[in-house]
């Protein structure tokens, strides 16, 4: 680097496009501080939309969509924000990101709009996406914000495609029911795999379990991996 | 500490990019948006006649769909006295509005779809209310305006696996092929949902079991709906439009 530029030369230097601090900007979220079971945030969309794994995907795809470039832009312009108004500048970006998922939801998938109905627009208010505003892109540079976005979008996406896989195998005997990559495990009927109803089947005791269809299921099921989450990983192990 | 004026323009120029970005994507979306909800709804009424259809409606591309219900449908828009209402189509009827309105304000929409044997199918729309939120659906009639070919319903919040199966449980809406809505003497009884199972099987489904709340307000929804058409069914009997329900027997 030139002399000339001293003043800002060695924290530059020091700043690879992909180094290690980068990448665990990625891989934080996902585990040691994942947005869910560590930082409780944005229980309640996790809860809500993960009866099945289709309508899951969709809205942890939209989630990170969501906070990668509302990180972005709000780090793009953070100098010029001013302090007085920033919640507000926030939750602009916001909705207008989850407004354009939303339109484009609707123009190319009428049905999982449908089903996901008020929570696409309720992204708005899910404190993942204000949190990480807050507490990271409104510091950092906009590369970097980017990346953070895509690790709590991820992170979140991970929890809610666990919960969503768990909740549709025991609650309707189904995988990815809704999109073409149906798969029907367990159930009455032809159309299942292992058809309950078939003479001489083994599983004819078997029936979903209504709890898994209802909100409260996802919140033992999120207690659970948060158990075996903090029991596995020691960086947790003191944290209260 | 930024001067006000400062926040004001800032604020200003965010809002004025913002509501550039959102009304462009609003209009570069609403026709496929639009054509999408013009599917769904038409979908949704397809699939009360879907028997009639010769295919599966699932199979039905959304071209094809939007194809049928021009070629086959015919539709009128009803007033509470039955008569046919001008300048409303019936696809454009807002169910959910109309609810609002005093019960002799309202408008009903009917949809005839003509079969490929020629006969006649009548679609009637019902709204009312589940456990949670609202529920709706389409009953489609044969010619006698006394049987039912099928029927689909839908809902906004009813708990999925429960009250939910009115929706997602195929086996449900399959009884109420070939009931009927009116007993021997010609008196409307529509269609009763009974918990413990259906002991009338003329005129009675069995209920969903740990939804009593949602099969009550369907069997409410289908006793006001119809009977909302009764006085349509009447004119169309005394023009001769429709057969009637005494030839059912024969």
């Amino acid at each position: 680097m030139a002399d000339t530029a001293t003043s800002t030369a060695p924290a530059q230097e020091k700043e690879p496009f992909f180094g290690k601090k980068e990448r665990r900007l990625l891989t934080d979220p996902l585990n040691d501080n994942n947005p869910i079971t560590v930082q409780i945030l944005g229980v309640c969309s996790a809860l809500a939309v993960t009866t099945m794994v289709y309508p899951s995907v969709v809205m942890a795809i939209a989630v990170t969509f969501v906070t990668a470039f509302s990180n972005l832009t709000t780090s793009a312009v953070r100098n010029f924000i001013p302090k007085e108004v920033r919640m507000i500048v926030q939750l602009v970006i916001i909705a207008v990101l989850v407004t354009v998922v939303e339109l484009t939801l609707k123009a190319f998938n009428y049905q999982i709009w449908k089903q996901l109905s008020v929570f696409i627009g309720l992204i708005i208010t899910n404190c993942i996406v204000m949190g990480r505003l807050e507490a990271f892109a409104m510091a950092n540079k906009p590369w970097r914000s980017f990346l953070d976005g895509i690790g709590n979008g991820l992170g979140y996406s991970g929890i809610l495609i666990i919960l969503g896989v768990i909740r549709e195998i025991f609650g309707r005997g189904t995988l990815f029911a809704g999109s073409p990559l149906e798969i029907d495990i367990i159930g009455a009927g032809e159309k299942f795999m292992i058809n309950t109803t078939a003479p001489g089947s083994w599983f004819s005791w078997y029936s979903n379990n209504g709890l898994m269809v209802l909100p409260a299921s996802a919140l033992l099921i999120i207690g659970v991996i948060i158990w075996i989450q903090r029991s596995s990983n020691k960086k947790l192990v003191d944290i209260s | 500490m930024e001067s006000n004026s400062y926040v004001l323009k800032f604020t200003l120029v965010m809002t004025v990019i913002a509501a550039l970005i959102l009304s462009g994507m609003f209009y570069a979306t609403k026709p496929t948006a639009d054509k999408n909800e013009a599917v769904f709804t038409k979908r949704a009424i397809l699939s009360a006649v879907e028997s009639q259809l010769g295919k599966d409606l699932a199979s039905l591309s959304d071209d094809e769909v939007l194809q049928v219900f021009d070629q086959q449908m015919e539709q009128v828009t009803l007033n509470m006295k039955g008569e046919a209402v001008e300048g409303i189509q019936a696809e454009k009827v807002d169910m959910a509005k109309e609810k609002k309105k005093p019960e002799a304000e309202r408008v009903l929409p009917l949809f005839i779809y003509k079969g490929q044997d020629g006969k006649k199918y009548y679609i009637l729309s019902v709204r009312g209310s589940g456990l949670w939120d609202e529920i709706w659906g389409n009953i489609a009639l044969a010619e006698d305006l006394n049987t039912v070919v099928g029927a689909s319903f839908d809902h906004k919040g009813e708990t999925p696996g429960l009250g939910g199966e009115i929706k997602d449980n195929p086996g449900w809406k399959a009884q109420f092929k070939d009931k009927h809505l009116f007993d021997a003497s010609g008196k409307f009884t529509s269609i009763n949902v009974r918990k413990g199972g259906a002991v009338d099987k003329e005129r009675e489904v069995d209920s969903i079991s740990g939804a009593t709340i949602t099969s009550v307000g369907v069997s409410e929804m289908l006793l006001r709906g119809i009977g909302y058409y009764l006085p349509y069914f009447e004119k169309l009997r005394a023009q001769g439009g429709a057969t009637g329900m005494q030839t059912e027997s024969e």
